[in-house]
């Protein structure tokens, strides 16, 4: 039973564009090694914290989209706390209503974008 | 002179205000999923020192409640939302 899920990870601050890039790529690299499918991915950049996480006060957001069996969601995440680069994550199955909301906002992004392009 | 504040009396109180009739906004608007992504939502669910507010002040239907609590516990968890804060309005 294939499972849609959506991951969001917050990385330090310190991180250069490329080590930023190795390191979603890495767990891209995890998903699609382990029979995950993505579906879409969002980078927010940079952003500020809520409130301090060790220490910091900014971070990397990146979100992931895919589909995967239940068991890849352990090694994803334990791969996630090896990663010293990885100060926040979070992973959790979408329901129906999450589905639909993503794709409709992604489809309204697509739209937009094709309004510019004429 | 103080006692004339004391000479009109009512024998039922006197309902100045009528109430506004609260509701769900979820429902009245249809929305069945609430992003966690969006904390400027949020706030509206939350008082001045970012604790989520009750049932009986916004109106929320008790189904949407839950999903307001999820989300708003995804959004502290990734820090988009303070776990505790003064002057969040």
């Amino acid at each position: 039973m294939l499972n849609q899920y959506e991951t969001v990870f917050i990385s330090t601050p310190v991180l250069s564009d490329t080590q930023m890039k190795e390191a979603v790529k890495k767990f891209k690299k995890v998903i699609t090694g382990n029979d995950g499918e993505i579906i879409h991915e969002e980078n927010w950049g940079l952003k500020k914290l809520a409130y301090p996480i060790q220490k910091k006060s900014t971070g990397f957001y990146y979100l992931i989209e895919f589909k995967a069996e239940g068991q890849l969601i352990a090694k994803l995440e334990t791969e996630y706390r090896r990663d010293e680069k990885i100060i926040r994550f979070l992973t959790f199955r979408m329901d129906k209503f999450a589905v639909a909301y993503s794709e409709k906002k992604r489809n309204k992004a697509k739209n937009e974008k094709k309004m510019e392009e004429n | 002179m103080a006692q004339n504040s004391n000479t009109i009396r009512y024998l039922t109180p006197v309902s100045v205000d009528v109430k506004k009739k609260k509701y769900c906004r979820f429902k009245k608007n249809r929305i069945k999923y609430i992003d966690y992504k969006d904390p400027v939502f949020l706030r509206k669910f939350l008082n001045e020192q970012g604790k989520i507010l009750p049932r009986r002040i916004t109106g929320t239907s008790l189904k949407y409640q839950r999903k307001v609590a999820t989300a708003v516990k995804r959004a502290r968890h990734l820090a988009l939302l303070p776990y505790v804060t003064d002057m969040l309005k």
